[in-house]
């Protein structure tokens, strides 16, 4: 490279262009530090403080928030709250991956209606379909109706305010968000990769298990995020079909703004859902990179 | 048809393939034979890849058959499989797609040793033949790369080593050398040529490139509009078309429309020169740049014939020249290709003629 090319030759036309940039990319820069960076330093900023007396936090600069956030009665909270996350999580990948699987084999027009209906429920609202299914799970409701007319039971079952209650009602809201990440992964798969596996000699089933599953694999992955972090800080459906006896770390955040009025421990639990959430990330990026290649050896 | 070398491997039969209203095959009909390197040539959308991927079992023809002889060394056990009878990953002809589409997931070696391990082969021999394909290939130091790392020339190597090394009966190569810049490709034409008499496979070669399947292949098939125009080697090809487009597409030629009767061929008012042809009625004269003659214009020089032009251009190759002639009312400008450097200026009127045997004249069908 001669000094007559050096970047910054054009330098007339490089300012523009930059300028040009940056005015497309400041309202977007300034809607990520309203929405995103700013809460997030307020919540950091309040787990350093101390508990005001009708709320909010007042001045004394301390690390006690942090040392209760480690206390058995949370840390017994927290399990649960990990364990029915994952069991949404993975029921929803059985479940959600091969619905999306056969979408994807599915003609183009009807590949269409059938993504509508998979999002159709989102435009109702949650707190309706979540009561909906207090109505089908109580012990009159159509589920111990239809049981005990088969006579698979001789009592009705206590289905409702159970963790399974919960883990039914989280798996029914996120579904959706496992469903379609995973198609548009199938979707962006190249056809070719699987004719090649064929040509090669694989069959149907070997072609799914070497091609198709792990170069889908980052799909699913973003999917199980979708599912795993909003029911791990769900505070609705524990509630309403956990009967308030199943509490999840959702359940704790909320009460520490709305009835402890303890908003630095509050902060500290929502700390550690931020980093829940962006460990998850990371976790995904590495993986998707090891499968496609793009990792530095 | 009892001499095995009359029996060809795939034997193609009216096959035929529409998309909706777009006619990808008509009644192809091709014979390709036991260690051939056989190229399919044709402008973008004539049916190559169509063509290609209903040998490999991933179009079903709307008819036709294609079938394979199988047992080529014992005469005795020779017979033919129905190829559209089976299924994808049973047909023992491997393709090499056009953009290569190799497993990302997977590193050079285990895309290689992927074809090897579906046939169940033991792992000391499937280590062994990918050690030696990568040999071939010349990729020993990349064996445990990920296509991503790779340049499009390792690729296509990649490519090529993950067919052959399963040592199929037929190799299909979709337009192998495209992706690759000039000089990588001039290399790997002379590499491709090398390895098919190795590894002693049959090679079908798509291709759009006329001069490379004039260099590599024993015999060519010439495509257009999903219908063969011309099968033959490459120098009859040249010499011999059967029709216009194919003397068009295959290398450059000058192509005179007028009138061929039983004593000649008249166009532009004049008698110009051309060999007898049995062609009559409206008609098409072909003549190549290298047997065009060019003269400083001299009206008495009768058998140069009676065209005249002015030069419009010259171009110097170095070890030849080529001038291109505009000749009143010719729509398409003449060339001729001559060797050393040109020797008339541009703005010169010139005589045009060629020897008439040369001349190739052919029924002018719309
Ligand atoms: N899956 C398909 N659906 C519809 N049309 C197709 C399809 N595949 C090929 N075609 C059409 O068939 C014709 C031949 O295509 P192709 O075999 O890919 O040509 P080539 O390989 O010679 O460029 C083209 O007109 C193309 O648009
Ligand atoms: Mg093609």
């Amino acid at each position: 490279m001669t000094l007559a090319h050096r970047p910054g030759g054009h330098s007339a036309a490089r300012r523009r262009a930059l300028l040009g940039r940056a005015t497309l990319t400041w309202p977007g820069l300034a809607y990520i530090t309203a929405f995103m960076a700013v809460p997030v330093l307020l919540v950091l900023g309040f787990s350093f403080l101390t508990r005001g007396r009708f709320g909010g936090v007042v001045a004394p600069f301390t690390l006690d928030n942090f040392a209760r956030a480690v206390e058995p009665v949370y840390l017994r909270i927290y399990a649960v709250s990990l364990l029915i996350a994952a069991a949404t999580t993975a029921l929803a990948l059985l479940i959600g991956y091969p619905t999306a699987y056969a979408i994807s084999r599915l003609p183009a027009r009807w590949r269409t209606v059938a993504l509508i209906c998979i999002v159709l429920p989102f435009w109702t609202s949650f707190l309706i379909r979540t009561y909906a299914w207090i109505l089908l799970l109580n012990s009159e409701g159509p589920v111990n109706r239809t049981l005990l007319e088969i006579g698979l039971i001789g009592a009705p079952l206590r289905l409702l305010y159970t963790p399974g209650a919960v883990i039914v009602g989280l798996l029914y809201a996120y579904l959706p968000l496992v469903v379609l990440p995973v198609y548009a992964a199938l979707d962006r798969l190249d056809p070719l990769l699987r004719e090649a596996a064929m040509n090669l000699g694989a069959s149907r089933a070997r072609t799914f298990w070497d091609i198709t599953l792990p170069l889908t694999i980052p799909g699913a992955l973003i999917g199980a995020i979708f599912v795993f972090v909003p029911s791990l800080g769900n505070f609705v459906v524990p509630e309403l079909l956990g009967g308030g006896k199943t509490v999840m770390i959702g359940n704790l955040i909320r009460d520490q703004f709305l009835e402890a009025r303890d908003w630095p421990f509050g902060a500290v639990l929502a700390l550690m859902m931020i980093a829940v959430l962006l460990g998850a990330f990371a976790g995904q990026a590495a993986i998707a990179r090891r499968i496609n290649g793009t990792a530095r050896a | 048809m009892t001499s095995m070398a009359a029996t060809p491997l795939i034997r193609i039969r009216g096959v035929g393939k529409r998309y909706g209203s777009v006619t990808a095959l008509a009644d192809v009909s091709l014979d390709i034979h036991h260690n051939e390197f056989f190229a399919l040539l044709g402008p973008s959308g004539c049916g190559k890849t169509t063509l290609l991927r209903a040998i490999a079992g991933f179009e079903d023809p709307d008819e036709g058959s294609i079938t394979l002889t199988t047992g080529d060394t014992q005469p005795a056990d020779a017979g033919e499989v129905d190829l559209l009878a089976l299924p994808p990953n049973r047909r023992p002809v491997n393709l090499m797609f056009q953009s290569y589409a190799l497993f990302p997931h997977m590193t050079v070696s285990a895309n290689i040793a992927y074809g090897l391990e579906r046939e169940g082969l033991a792992r000391s021999e499937i280590a062994r033949r990918v050690a030696d394909v990568l040999v071939t290939v010349d990729l020993q130091d990349k064996a445990s790369a990920r296509p991503r790392q790779l340049s499009g020339g390792q690729r296509q190597r990649v490519a090529l080593a993950r067919a052959i090394v399963k040592r199929p009966k037929v190799l299909l190569l979709d337009e192998p050398l495209s992706a690759l810049d000039r000089r990588v490709r001039a290399d790997m034409q002379v590499e491709l040529k090398r390895l098919q008499h190795e590894v002693g496979i049959t090679f079908v070669v798509v291709t759009h490139d006329q001069e490379e399947a004039m260099s590599m292949a024993d015999r060519i098939a010439v495509m257009e509009h999903g219908r063969i125009s011309q099968i033959a080697d490459p120098v009859t090809l040249y010499q011999r078309p059967v029709s216009a487009a194919v003397a068009d597409f295959i290398g450059m030629s000058t192509i005179i429309p007028g009138q061929a009767a039983v004593d000649g061929f008249t166009a532009l008012g004049e008698r110009l020169p051309a060999a007898p042809s049995g062609v009559i009625g409206p008609a098409l004269l072909v003549i190549r740049p290298e047997d065009v003659r060019l003269h400083a214009d001299d009206p008495t020089d009768a058998a140069m014939g009676s065209l005249s032009g002015t030069v419009l251009a010259t171009h110097f190759f170095g070890g030849t020249s080529t001038t291109t002639v505009t000749v009143a009312g010719l729509g398409r400008p003449v060339l001729a290709t001559q060797i050393g450097p040109p020797a008339h200026r541009i703005g010169a009127v010139v005589r045009v003629g060629w020897p008439a045997e040369r001349a190739i004249v052919l029924p002018d069908t719309p």
